[in-house]
């Protein structure tokens, strides 16, 4: 399941509950990305996404669904946030469920890795001293071969 | 032809707006793209953006068609 939401992410009461379900699973990778207060030697004080939420989604759901072709896990969930963020809030939430943990370890890592790359989400950084600018990915070219190798940019 | 556009982060800036319906004759998503940013002066360069047309990336050489709705997609940033 992916979700882009506008609320905080601070509770995964049901997810949790229906991840637990399933009996076979030995492994349970959480990885959370928090809002930092400093990118690049600026001091940040909040952030904005956006997104272009109903493209988002279907891209985030194909990413999930391509983990679990390419890894041996049993489950895989995605919460993004929307909206302005301050330091400390969650900004992403990936989950991954395998039998053993190397799988789901290495799922998480290329959900996070590609939902990064490829969502059409953008961030404002808000800053102490400065005005806000839009941040790109910086791995991100890295990335946009993960998910189908047809990584279109303009010439 | 119509198609609809829509607006996102340093475009939104740029064009005021978060979408719009517009007339033209622009065959391509490339002449698309040249002729809103003669309008709005976007300060990312073609080769800085991809391009989804009825939500899927496409390349920028695709043909448009009356009731698109295409989207311009500056670097991308989650996570």
């Amino acid at each position: 399941m992916f979700k882009m939401t506008e609320n905080n992410i601070n509770s995964l009461t049901n997810l949790e509950a229906e991840i637990l379900e399933n009996p076979t699973v030995g492994g349970i990778v959480y990885f959370q990305g928090v809002v930092r207060n400093h990118n690049e030697g600026k001091s940040v004080k909040s952030l904005e996404y956006e997104a272009y939420i109903p493209m988002a989604n279907k891209i985030g759901q194909d990413i999930l669904k391509k983990a679990k072709e390419k890894f041996d896990i049993v489950d895989a969930f995605c919460i993004h946030r929307v909206g302005h963020l301050a330091i400390n809030d969650t900004a992403v939430w990936v989950i991954t469920t395998s039998h053993h943990r190397k799988e789901a370890y290495d799922a998480s890592q290329f959900i996070i890795d590609t939902v990064k790359g490829e969502v059409p989400i953008w961030k404002k950084e808000h800053y102490v001293h400065e005005e806000p600018i839009w941040v790109a990915c910086h791995r991100c070219n890295e990335q946009h071969e993960l998910l189908n190798g047809n990584h279109q940019h303009g010439k | 032809m119509q198609i609809n556009i829509m607006y996102f982060a340093s475009l939104r800036d740029a064009s005021k707006k978060s979408q719009e319906s517009i007339e033209t004759s622009a065959h391509t998503i490339e002449d698309l793209f040249l002729e809103l940013n003669t309008k709005y002066n976007f300060s990312l360069k073609q080769d800085q953006l991809r391009v989804a047309q009825n939500e899927e990336y496409v390349p920028f050489t695709s043909s448009l068609k009356s009731g698109d709705t295409i989207v311009f997609i500056p670097p991308v940033a989650g996570g």
